[in-house]
């Protein structure tokens, strides 16, 4: 029974070059002296780290704790000492420094202990955080945290699960030899998946350059006591990719804006499914990974590979030859290229692709666009790349983003084929960020406003609120002295007056009142003079004022005597 | 002849009350184009414009009564965006009003500042944490580098810290040939 398969538009066919490393068994490589693990692995919050610098730690142990939902926490890949924590460079385009955790080990790899989880007897979110807390990400190059890709949402069901084993990049076998060796953990990882998502149909799509891969998985497949089926997908690249293997296998396509989950599906890396058994099944949380080491290396081949091992470990362990004018991390078509080749491999790295001049000639310069459209006839996702360009180019980003420039996945098909060998992709990734950039500058800008208002509106409201409590103090004066007027005036007053207080109070009470605040104010004033005044001065003896009489006489003699020039100055000039 | 008449003085009595009832019902509060320029300055209410803060500098240009190029912190893209909501001709920044500078966010010296509040109050968007004779310091994340605080502080214990790029924040360029590098 054939399954129907269908075909997404576009894509290319690249030269493979898988056989160059997929030959060669699984080598483990050896334990580096010095890891550095960065914290930023995934999509998502970065890990806290938990450790300090001369702390001891053991393989598998927690350095850095996830820190949110969608964030994964990392582990040490082997036992040693923290020796930093510290910004150091990573293995991303853009060459910028970020937190990592670099650990001196100690050679003897001394695990933490390790306990198994019996997932089908444990709540589904306690089982989530715990492969949370276990570091999972997504090992097909996007490293989103699975522990939230393994929540079904509300409806607490998805239908659908598939298993990608398309591998449709160039160069790159590691899922490859995974699925050649590693099959039946794939698959136990495939049934814990199944059971968090309580999916009734298991679709593992594999390309068909891949005839050992899917033997294998097949045969793993019939040992499994729930229906799974391998299904050999056409190479097409990019067939591996998430969109295009749900449409090659259901001839569905998930709506622009939506996530597969939306449509009943989800899509997981055979990688993923094998680091989720390893971490549910032997307790192991993810500090390994497989790494395809090729291109203009001696020995093309797969390592098993600690998370944190310089790239450059690896290469030499490959055979470094003379002539490399870079590194990509990835395949040719989507890689990034490298600040440098000592980074560290991370949960994302699949292949480290060593460039030389004969493998990679560099492109000739850019001509400009022609519209020849071949770009559009290719295009996986569907969209209209040479007008993307043109917006991207001329920082039209608003007409980009109605060209649904997020729903380009970047596979680098229409910079493959483009005659005027324009760099598409580029100005996408360009057009992408800025508009990143300019919406997070906009929330900046709206929430100063609303700060910026809200303290205005708050200054005003202290003010009204100062002048109300200064008129209320006031009025209160103003009774208090009313009524110490009135008691002042009523024993003195006959009956008479008594009877028309409303008189005395509604007429002149205003005036008098007035009139009492200004006799009291001054007496308090003459009080206070009266109680400054030195008290030394008065009240003085007779003898006492004969001595300040006779001393300011003479005080005053000096003075006349002072007005007066000397009779000496003014004979002798 | 007095029906055409009777019939257009009705009409304009019609249209006259459908006006009059849109003009009260439906008036825009606010000036609708001052709430456009206010939706591109970028919000520092530093008042380096002359005004005292973005959206009274917004009103001014609605009303004609400033120019489009009296705001460094927007920058030369500012003006353009300006100068194309508006439909004049973009013109280069006033040097008057300042020079654009790199982003950055205030940062105080907690060994030296003496709690005096005198920041906290010429902060525009309250955005410095403190109380009298207690320490100060300011919430980054909300900080927009107006530099208001810098003057009134008696002890200089405020310094400008320009905002690095990082990780998260970092862009992809715009695709250019490289040049090959010398030496």
């Amino acid at each position: 029974m054939a399954r129907e398969l269908f075909r997404f538009k576009g894509g290319v066919h690249p030269p493979d070059h898988k056989a160059e490393s997929n030959a060669r068994p699984i080598h483990a490589a050896p334990i580096p002296r010095q890891l550095v693990i960065p914290v930023r692995q995934h999509i998502g919050n970065p890990a806290k780290p938990v450790v300090d610098v001369g702390d001891t730690v053991r393989t598998g142990q927690l350095i850095a704790a996830a820190d949110g939902t969608i964030s994964a926490a990392v582990h040490a890949s082997s036992s040693g000492t923290v020796v930093a924590v510290e910004p150091r460079v990573l293995p991303h385009a853009s060459g910028l420094p970020d937190l990592c955790i670099v650990i001196d080990t100690d050679g003897r790899d001394e695990w933490v202990e390790r306990t198994p989880l019996d997932y089908r007897a444990m709540p589904a979110a306690d089982l989530r955080m715990k492969l949370r807390d276990m570091g999972l990400a997504g090992l097909g190059g996007a490293v989103f945290p699975s522990a939230v890709k393994l929540d079904a949402g509300p409806a607490q069901i998805c239908p659908l699960l598939i298993l990608n084993g398309g591998e449709c990049e160039p160069w790159i076998t590691c899922d490859d030899v995974l699925m050649r060796h590693h099959a039946d953990d794939i698959m136990r990882g495939a049934a814990i998946m199944r059971h968090l998502l309580g999916s009734t149909e298991v679709l593992v799509g594999i390309e068909d350059n891949k005839p050992e891969a899917l033997a294998a998985m097949r045969e793993a497949a019939a040992r499994l006591e729930f229906a799974v089926e391998v299904v050999a997908v056409p190479s097409v690249y990019p067939g591996g990719g998430a969109k295009q293997m749900i449409e090659t296998l259901t001839g569905r396509q998930v709506p622009s804006g939506k996530l597969s989950t939306d449509i009943g599906i989800q899509v997981f890396n055979v990688g993923t499914a094998h680091a989720l058994a390893r971490a549910v099944l032997h307790g192991e949380p993810m500090i390994e990974r497989l790494v395809t080491v090729t291109g203009h290396v001696l020995r093309p081949q797969n390592f098993r590979v600690r998370i944190g091992t310089p790239m450059q470990t690896l290469i030499d362990l490959a055979g470094d030859r003379e002539g490399a004018t870079g590194v990509l991390m990835g395949g040719p078509m989507m890689g990034l290229v490298m600040p440098n080749s000592h980074v560290p491999v991370v949960k994302a790295t699949n292949c480290i692709l060593v460039q030389s001049r004969e493998l990679f000639p560099a492109p000739p310069a850019a001509l400009p666009c022609i519209r020849c459209t071949r770009c559009a006839d290719v295009c996986p996702a569907e969209l209209q790349p040479q007008e993307l360009f043109r917006f991207a180019k001329a920082g039209d980003f608003g007409r980009a983003q109605e060209y649904h420039l997020f729903d380009c996945i970047e596979c680098g098909c229409c910079t493959y084929v483009c005659p005027s060998h324009i760099p598409l992709v580029a100005y996408y990734r360009y057009g992408k960020s800025e508009i990143w950039a300019r919406e997070r500058e906009k929330r900046a800008a709206d929430l100063a406003r609303e700060r910026h208002e809200f303290r205005q509106f708050r200054l005003e409201r202290e003010k009204v609120e100062k002048a109300a409590k200064l008129a209320a103090k006031a009025a209160a004066a103003r009774a208090q002295a009313a009524q110490d007027q009135a008691r002042r005036v009523a024993p003195a007053t006959d009956a008479p007056a008594t009877a028309t207080p409303d008189a005395a109070a509604g007429g002149t009470g205003e005036a008098d009142a007035k009139k009492a605040i200004i006799a009291a104010a001054l007496a308090r004033a003459q009080a206070k003079k009266a109680q400054s005044a030195p008290k030394n001065t008065g009240q003085l003896s007779p003898e006492q004022q004969r001595a300040i009489d006779e001393i300011e006489a003479r005080r005053a003699k000096i003075r006349e005597l002072a007005r007066k020039p000397l009779e000496s100055e003014t004979e002798n000039p | 002849m007095l029906t055409a008449i009777g019939v257009m003085v009705l009409l304009a009595g019609v249209i006259g009350v459908a006006l009059g009832w849109s003009a009260v019902r439906l008036k825009v509060e606010g000036n609708p184009l001052a709430e456009k320029i206010d939706a591109i300055l970028p919000q520092t209410q530093c008042g380096q414009c002359g005004f005292p803060g973005c959206k009274p500098y917004a009103e001014a240009i609605a009303r004609g009564e400033a120019d489009i190029n009296q705001c460094p912190p927007g920058g030369e893209d500012g003006v353009k965006q300006l100068a194309e909501l508006l439909g004049v001709e973009p013109k280069p920044l006033d040097g008057e009003h300042g020079v654009p500078k790199p982003k950055s966010v205030a940062f105080i010296d907690e060994q030296t500042c003496i709690g005096c509040t005198l920041c906290i109050q010429a902060c525009p968007v309250d955005a410095i944490v403190g109380a009298a004779k207690q320490m100060h310091t300011i919430i980054a994340s909300e900080c927009t580098g107006c530099e208001l605080c810098l003057p009134p502080c008696p002890v200089d214990c405020i310094a400008m810290i320009e905002i690095r790029e990082d990780l998260p924040h970092w862009k992809w360029r715009y695709p250019q040939i490289q040049l090959k590098r010398v030496a």
